[in-house]
């Protein structure tokens, strides 16, 4: 067997590990791994160039941008601030923990674009997990500012990744059923879906425990 | 027939409008990589596969040698914003919601009313396109109340896509790569290899290197999806379930919720991880794996647990 093209995925860990720019890394293994399994260079670039073009769909959603950003310059952030603040008995721990819930069971309705990264993160999630923090921590240093922020992206990929499973007629759930059902095993997609329950409870007990312990330790340091 | 082709229309013309505002600021580079993705989105599909690769190249040594910067168009201040805020009230909230509102009640309501025979959207692409109609909503809804200059939108949209720089292509680039991985049959060396690994007639053994195959191959890959059909036509069904008698369905589903464990600890998987990060300012790249590195880990264990309790012991 020719363990040639295995360099390419090689070419992607060394690559990441010496910093090089990852769109760098990731054509430079397209290439290597196409040519050193014996194929034409021309004949690669066209394949790659083939594949960018199929894929543009998954670049489609930063026309979302140009919302964000108007109504951050209209004091969106500001806005998800004072809304926290006004709440009483509100703190970082209880507000993503139940955002992670809201996010895993929307996911498992079918509703997994509720959320999301510039939609929610940035505009609302983050300042109003940080405006708790402060609330109940007193002032935050940067470093600490930078890592509510943070668990506040992290709780929304958890959300998403281990509730989105749960809802039949989903991407992923698809692909599990399309791979099995060509080698020969039918699945339904409700047989599959159920499975993605016990993963989901662990995750949340998990990321839950994880959150409150975060926001404990917070209290700890500010005292 | 509304297809994908309208909605490459509209990115591209949004990019086309951020390489024009790059250029008037003077930044070259940045002009140059929005320009030539609005090429891609406005004539990709009229152009050969060839040109296409050539394009994608191109994209990537201008990524490479640095050439996109952060930009900081004129914008309010805190103050401003703040004022805003307290005049506008929740409101504010409204348009941002109309987004995803809009793609999920649409879709619902395509999918489960006569609504869908009419035809109006391509097959099974409703959602994105209804996003992209939710997005054009927000966006005008949004100008008519707040009557803000006419190019603000594209300026603020601006910052945030320089905040985000070649991160925003690399999820495509990596679809762009697992194809030429399964063209030169990547996957079938790894299964080859992982086969080789396992010791013969230990279960649990093989289901530890079936989850650790799905999480390795997603941090590479970037991707659960990747990951999964060389897996599972490599180890999950010829050894799990022909060999050892598993649960097929068990194995599929928590198989796949391992490899999600992989996407969480790794910087391909730059939508998740990288983006957020740069949306947020954070001073660490890699700040929002490290919140997540506690909870994939032992998520990861569970998944190996629930696999071989749901796939074998209790099934047997």
């Amino acid at each position: 067997m020719n363990y040639w093209p295995l360099a390419g995925i090689a070419i992607v860990v060394l690559g990441f590990a010496l910093r090089f720019n990852p769109l760098l890394v990731v054509v430079s293994a397209a290439l290597a791994t196409g040519v050193l399994a014996g194929l034409d260079l021309l004949a690669v670039i066209e394949a790659l160039g083939k594949a960018f073009n199929d894929n543009r769909y998954i670049s489609v959603t930063w026309i979302i941008l140009p919302v964000i950003g108007l109504l951050e310059r209209y004091g969106l952030q500001q806005r998800a601030r004072s809304v926290i603040e006004g709440m009483r008995g509100a703190t970082m721990g209880k507000l993503l923990v139940a955002y992670l819930a809201f996010r895993q069971i929307a996911s498992a309705l079918g509703m997994k674009d509720i959320g999301g990264h510039p939609q929610a993160v940035r505009p609302l999630v983050a300042p109003m997990a940080e405006a708790a923090a402060v609330k109940t921590h007193g002032d935050l240093d940067d470093d600490a500012r930078d890592e509510v922020k943070a668990m506040a992206a992290a709780t929304d990929n958890i959300g998403l990744f281990f509730g989105e499973d749960i809802f039949f007629a989903i991407a992923s759930i698809l692909l599990i059923q399309g791979v099995f059902e060509a080698a020969g095993y039918p699945l339904t997609p409700l047989e599959l879906s159920v499975w993605a329950i016990p993963t989901a409870l662990f995750a949340f007990a998990i990321h839950g425990g994880r959150i409150l312990a975060f926001d404990w330790r917070l209290g700890r340091a500010g005292k | 027939m509304i297809t994908y082709e309208w909605l490459y229309v509209l990115a591209g013309a949004a990019f086309a409008l951020w390489a024009a505002l790059s250029l008037k600021d003077g930044r070259w580079g940045n002009a140059a990589f929005w320009a030539l993705l609005a090429v891609s989105f406005l004539a990709g599909s009229h152009l050969s596969d060839l040109a296409n690769g050539v394009l994608v190249l191109a994209l990537v040594a201008i990524a490479g040698m640095g050439g996109l910067k952060r930009s900081d168009p004129p914008t309010t201040s805190p103050q401003e914003r703040e004022a805003h805020a307290v005049r506008l009230g929740n409101r504010l909230f409204l348009p941002a919601l109309v987004v995803p509102l809009t793609a999920v009640a649409g879709t619902l309501l395509y999918n489960y009313t006569p609504l869908g025979q009419t035809g109006l959207f391509e097959a099974r692409r409703e959602t994105l396109i209804l996003f992209g109609i939710g997005v054009l909503a927000a966006l005008v809804g949004a100008m008519v109340w707040l009557r803000p200059p006419l190019l603000d939108p594209a300026q603020e949209g601006r910052r945030l896509i320089d905040s985000i720089g070649w991160a925003a292509i690399l999820p495509q680039m990596l679809a762009a790569l697992g194809a030429v991985f399964a063209l030169a049959g990547v996957g079938d060396i790894i299964g080859g290899v992982a086969r080789g690994v396992i010791p013969e007639g230990n279960v649990f053994l093989t289901v530890v290197v079936f989850a650790a195959g799905m999480a390795g191959f997603t941090m590479i890959m970037g991707n659960a999806f990747a990951a999964f059909p060389v897996m599972v036509t490599a180890i999950g069904i010829p050894l799990l379930i022909e060999t050892y008698g598993g649960n097929p369905a068990v194995i599929g589903a928590v198989g796949m919720l391992a490899g999600f464990c992989g996407t969480l600890l790794t910087p391909m998987a730059a939508n998740f991880n990288i983006v957020p990060a740069a949306l947020l300012e954070l001073k660490d790249q890699n700040a929002v794996i490290r919140q997540q590195v506690g909870t994939a880990v032992p998520l990861w264990a569970v998944n190996v647990l629930i696999i071989y309790v749901g796939a074998f012991l209790l099934w047997k």
